[in-house]
């Protein structure tokens, strides 16, 4: 963990109300799994005072040299509007990469693995870069993305271009499978064949959370699930980011124990 | 730079304040601990406590909101697990307490009395998050009576930390000092709330919070000197720290030490960069 000024590579508005910034940020990079997330500090005055916790959506660079962070924000209060309004070549205090990743499968080898990976919104963003580690390890992976309406599916082509095939759902049914991205994940589950070992991966809104984790008890499948909290430092000071779980414990933290849980430990 | 309160050496004035700095582990790495005057730790009771519901931080205009509840796993786990690693770092530590009841109070104070890792005890009489009929830090009687009774359980340096929710904070401080307290500690947050126009409901579970941040600094600064120029005993400042400039208003309005809270949030390292800030001020007086 480490807090950096990193130089804005790039800041571009991809679409209606999302954007995706680039940062060289070689020392976060380098460390970064995917599910891990950064703590930005979005202003440089006192409001808005608190940093805004963005997952990694990529690590890029040239070369073999990953140098580079990606994020991909939607665009919904003051600290995204700033944000959104930040040039190429200026500066901006980053703090990560923070929290527990998803854990991802040992190999594929010794018997067939498959993941499937479940997007909500902007909660498509880390998912991408557990797309790219996934087929590094050439575990298979199928992508459902859920969005509002055609315009705001995000990252297809970024997934079909690590080769994971895509399926999406909007809810308007304007492209797609109409209705939620859990609907679409029955249906998918209903068609696929058994012969791999699924593990879930799934980020995006609560209520959709909830009905992946339900789907996947169901059906007895690994779910893993990365959970937003209101957060306030991120690396496990504050305790404002708590997360029920069924243990005696009660709680867990989300910045720290997670962003990442097995749905099957959270109190839903 | 050096200053001391009650039995406490402190190697520069400026302190990590209760709730905001955790157990110090987790800002291993984003800050050199060993330049740090002193750490207080997250408030601890005897058993442990879950914590409020969420959402416990909402932020507000130039500050922020929390009702954790006093989230700890109790005294004995405090004990084990996280003042062996507190107690190497080097700088005096400075226990937070609470309770339900003076018992409660006393058996911390006397628990802790025995181990050599704690510098001082802070009593925290003043969090605004656990349900009771109001704070001992609203009562200068009952701030009298529990300062007392801890203060002959324990020969540790006795800092009482003061709630900004009062009429009239002086006669508070004054009742901890003729307890025997060794400083005060001021100021914990103030009470408030946020709504959510949205959906009409309040933006945190437990509808109340303390506010904190450079939000309340003036009217935190404005108490410091009240209670400074009202009792002889040390007194610590704090509320809305954010650079040095903010922790040199403290000294100057009569504050002998300084605590930042808030700011570790956002500037993990801010201790380190006010301290150098501080200093340099002192040399140039
Ligand atoms: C671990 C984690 C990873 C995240 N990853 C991404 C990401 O990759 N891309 C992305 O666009 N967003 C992500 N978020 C959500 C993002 O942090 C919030 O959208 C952002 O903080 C809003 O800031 P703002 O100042 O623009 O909005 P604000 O004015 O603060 O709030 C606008 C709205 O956003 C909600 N909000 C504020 N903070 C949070 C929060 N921490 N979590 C959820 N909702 C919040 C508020 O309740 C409000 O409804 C993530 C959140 C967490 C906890
Ligand atoms: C998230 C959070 C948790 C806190 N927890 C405690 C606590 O456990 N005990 C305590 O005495 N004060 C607690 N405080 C209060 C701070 O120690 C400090 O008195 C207050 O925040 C004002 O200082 P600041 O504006 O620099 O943060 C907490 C504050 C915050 C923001
Ligand atoms: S955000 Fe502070 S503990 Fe998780």
């Amino acid at each position: 963990m480490k807090d950096v000024k990193a130089k804005i590579l790039e800041n571009e508005k991809i679409s209606a109300d999302y954007y995706k910034m680039t940062l060289d940020a070689p020392g976060l990079a380098r460390s970064a799994a995917p599910g891990q997330f950064v703590q930005v500090r979005c202003g440089d005055g006192l409001d808005p005072l608190l940093r805004r916790p963005f997952s990694i959506h990529r690590i890029s660079g040239t070369g073999d040299r990953l140098s580079c962070i990606e994020i991909l924000y939607e665009l919904v209060g003051k600290g995204t509007e700033i944000l959104s309004r930040k040039q190429k070549g200026t500066c901006i205090d980053v703090l990560g990469p923070l929290g527990n990743g998803f854990i991802l499968p040992l190999s594929a080898k010794r018997y067939p693995l498959s993941a499937i990976l479940v997007a909500g919104g902007v909660g498509v963003a880390p998912l991408v870069f557990l797309a790219e580690e996934l087929a590094r390890k050439k575990i298979k992976a199928v992508a459902l993305i859920g969005a509002r309406t055609k315009k705001s599916v995000l990252c297809d082509k970024d997934f079909k271009d690590t080769g994971v095939e895509v399926h999406i759902a909007t809810d308007d049914g304007s492209r797609g499978y109409k209705g939620f991205v859990s609907g679409l994940l029955q249906k998918v589950l209903r068609t696929t064949n058994h012969e791999s070992r699924k593990t879930v991966y799934a980020c995006g809104p609560q209520p959709m959370l909830k009905r992946i984790a339900g789907i996947c008890r169901e059906k007895r499948l690994e779910c893993q699930v990365s959970l937003e909290e209101e957060m306030a430092c991120g690396f496990g000071a504050c305790m404002g980011c708590a997360v029920k779980v069924k243990d005696q414990a009660g709680y867990k933290l989300a910045c720290k124990d997670g962003p990442v849980f097995n749905a099957a430990e959270i109190a839903w | 730079m050096g200053i001391s309160i009650g039995k406490i050496k402190l190697k520069n004035p400026v302190m990590a304040a209760s709730g905001t700095f955790g157990y110090a582990k987790e800002f291993e790495g984003l800050v050199d601990l060993k330049k740090l005057g002193a750490i207080v730790t997250k408030t601890i009771t005897i058993k442990p406590r879950p914590g409020n519901p969420m959402p416990r931080v909402c932020e507000t205009a130039s500050g922020m909101l929390n009702a954790i509840g006093l989230q700890n796993e109790g005294v004995e786990d405090f004990i084990e697990e996280k003042l062996p690693y507190l107690s190497k770092i080097g700088v005096p530590i400075i226990v937070s307490i609470s309770g339900d009841s003076i018992k409660e109070f006393c058996g911390l104070a006397k628990r802790l009395d025995k181990e050599k890792g704690v510098a001082g005890i802070e009593l925290n009489i003043s969090c605004p998050n656990i349900k009771r009929q109001g704070l001992i830090a609203q009562d200068k009687n009952a701030t009298y009576e529990l300062a007392k009774k801890v203060r002959e359980k324990t020969s540790k340096t006795l800092i009482t930390k003061l709630s900004p929710n009062v009429t009239d904070i002086v006669e508070i401080a004054k009742a901890a000092c003729k307890a025997g307290t060794d400083a005060v500690s001021l100021v914990n947050t103030f009470l408030g709330m946020a709504i959510d126009i949205e959906t009409g409901k309040p933006r945190l579970a437990n509808i109340t919070g303390g506010l904190s941040g450079p939000a309340i600094k003036p009217i935190a600064l404005r108490m410091v000197w009240e209670v400074a120029r009202n009792i002889k005993k040390p007194v610590i400042g704090m509320g809305g720290i954010m650079t040095a400039d903010d922790a040199i208003e403290f000294l100057l309005a009569g504050a002998k030490a300084v605590q930042v809270g808030t700011a570790n949030f956002i500037e993990p390292g801010v201790c380190e960069k006010i301290i150098k800030g501080v200093e340099k001020w002192k040399k140039t007086r």
